[in-house]
């Protein structure tokens, strides 16, 4: 089973990116859960989302505190308190940003992947708002290769009719220009 | 052909509603429900459903309209949470009395202060007298799955039926549904039009005064409706299963055919418990879990042959009855067990309140609780997870 965190602001999609990565690997035959972690929404304000996705079927119903991939929709989140927290040794980690990998290293110590995408650029070009989930997700399916990139285009179709073939650009986009640094750091 | 897509709790019951063929839909937006009422007025408004959608200025308004709505004939439908089923209270008991076969879905939230918008059970089981029966599903598919059952339920039985779902936990969870052929789920439930009922061309009057003479049988029938109904669920849930493939008893049990313990419990959690429990049994100890499916009419003979054998039983209540002997789920074991020649040590818990996460390790330290409680007596409740 693998299970995922992703953190984002209000209004970027987070949880709307959980969904549609559950909602892609059912498509595929798959069991997958998607969750947030619901407070009082805020436009702006930290936002975490889950995902479980397995080939049996998914028991739990807990929270995720140790998760094998961490998603991060915006790079000034990490300077937050538990960003990093219970990423398995060797986990993935996935983030918007215009930096470089190594200078997140020390939020994510036990890293073996950190894979890096403009999304924020990304998103503003080719939907023209900073609504960064469909991108991120075409790096993480680059990375993880978790759900195949049709499946999960499929689905954004279904989810976002009128504005699908935006964000489908979005996700292509991301999906070539994610770069990643392989640590070392071993499962 | 049964299609198979990721929806969360909420949606499957939307789409239960609609492939129901409700008449009439009544309801007032309250999270975490919201998303229910949503997708169906959004199925009404795109010409899907054919129904008259009602909006209203409260939860007191949306039964009160449901409950005369009923009273024609119609097949109909509300749903709420938490401050919104407590604001329906005094309307519940007019529904059941009246027999008014309307379904809600509850989707379980905290009762405020202070204000909380995530899940326990402490709505429905104040509302647990109202004379309604009350069904607890376990995941989207259950959701989807009772909704269906229940319109056949209430009108079979002519008692209003709430179908109690965990707030966030199953509402708003993205998971893998089956969904049948709207076809088939109408040839289960066809609309029919129940006899005696109000209408411009017979009218009569309903909810009139039943004084001292005629208020005691009036209620007993009601009461005895309730009992009636429990063969009526099984029957339902027989015909369900030989269309759809998919059975549902009043609980389900796991692990405990060897167990000398065993958790009993409502809700979404019994998967995380049966997680636990095979891990545990994995490291050789015998504890199991039986999971309640129907809360009223409560299962007294099925729970009583489920427990044979069991040493000691743990009760998790996700809800509280302030000052009394014992919480709600707790009280209902202890006297379904209580006359039996050999009965079960019962240890309470508390756990969950207002949406805190019942964790692996609160699972282990409620399944360990319960097997010292069989070996040295029950202690006081535990309230699991709660800081000091």
């Amino acid at each position: 089973m693998l299970e995922i965190r992703w953190h984002g602001r209000g209004g970027q999609g987070a949880v709307t990116a959980a969904e549609i990565l559950a909602t892609s690997a059912i498509k595929e035959g798959k069991y997958a859960q998607a969750f947030a972690a619901f407070g009082p929404e805020r436009r702006g304000a930290p936002v975490q989302a889950f995902t479980r996705i397995s080939d049996k079927e998914i028991l739990t119903r807990c929270q995720i505190y140790e998760p094998d991939i961490i998603v991060v929709l915006d790079k000034n989140l990490c300077t937050m308190e538990g960003v990093g927290d219970g990423l398995k040794d060797g986990g993935a980690v996935v983030l918007n940003t215009d930096g470089k990998a190594e200078d997140y290293l020390y939020v994510f110590k036990k890293a073996g992947k950190v894979a890096t995408v403009d999304a924020t650029e990304i998103a503003l070009k080719e939907l023209g708002t900073p609504i960064t989930n469909t991108a991120i997700l075409g790096a993480l399916v680059r990375v993880t290769g978790i759900v195949s990139l049709e499946t999960l285009e499929e689905i954004i179709k279904q989810r976002f009719r009128q504005h699908a073939e935006k964000n489908i650009s979005a996700v292509r986009r991301a999906f070539q220009e994610t770069a990643l640094l392989e640590t070392g750091e071993r499962r | 052909m049964v299609r198979r897509i990721g929806i969360s709790g909420n949606y499957a019951v939307a789409y239960a509603v609609k492939m129901a063929d409700v008449d009439m839909i009544a309801a007032y937006p309250i999270t975490p429900q919201t998303t229910i009422v949503e997708k169906l007025s959004e199925f009404v408004a795109n010409g899907e459903l054919d129904a008259s959608y009602m909006n209203v200025e409260s939860e007191h308004s949306a039964i009160s309209a449901c409950v005369g709505a009923s009273l024609t004939g119609a097949r109909v439908f509300t749903a709420t949470s938490s401050q919104g089923l407590a604001l329906m209270h005094e309307i519940l008991f007019m529904a059941s009395a009246l027999r008014t076969p309307i379904v809600m879905a509850n989707v379980n939230r905290a009762l405020s202060a202070p204000l909380n918008i995530w899940n326990d059970h402490s709505d429905a089981m104040a509302q647990r007298d109202a004379g309604w029966i009350q069904l607890w599903v376990r995941s989207a598919q259950e959701a989807f799955d009772a909704t269906v059952e229940s319109f056949k339920i209430a009108e079979e039985t002519r008692l209003p039926v709430m179908v109690n779902m965990d707030g966030f936990i199953v509402s708003h969870m993205y998971e893998p549904v089956e969904l049948p052929d709207e076809e088939e789920i109408r040839k289960f439930i066809p609309s029919r039009p129940l006899e005696n009922r109000v209408s411009t061309k017979r009218a009569h009057a309903v909810g009139v005064v039943g004084p001292p003479e005629y208020y005691y049988e009036m209620k007993y029938q009601a009461i005895d409706a309730i009992e009636e109904s429990r063969p009526k669920i099984k029957e339902i849930d027989n015909d369900f299963n030989s269309r759809f493939g998919k059975s549902y008893s009043e609980i389900d049990t796991y692990g405990i055919e060897e167990a000398d313990a065993a958790l009993i419990l409502m809700g979404s959690i019994f998967g995380s418990a049966k997680e636990v429990a095979n891990a545990l049994r994995r490291d050789g100890k015998n504890v199991g879990v039986i999971s309640l499916r129907v809360f009223r009419p409560f299962p007294v003979q099925e729970l009583r042959r489920a427990i044979e054998g069991i040493r000691a039983v743990g009760v998790v209540d996700r809800a509280t009855s302030p000052g009394g002997s014992g919480n709600p789920l707790y009280n209902e074991v202890a006297t379904a067990l209580y006359d039996m020649p050999e009965r079960p040590v019962i240890q309470g818990f508390v756990a969950g309140l207002g949406g805190r996460d019942i964790r692996e390790d609160d699972f282990r330290l409620m399944y360990d609780a319960t097997q010292k409680a069989a070996r040295e007596g029950a202690g006081r409740c535990i309230y699991v997870g709660l800081r000091e």
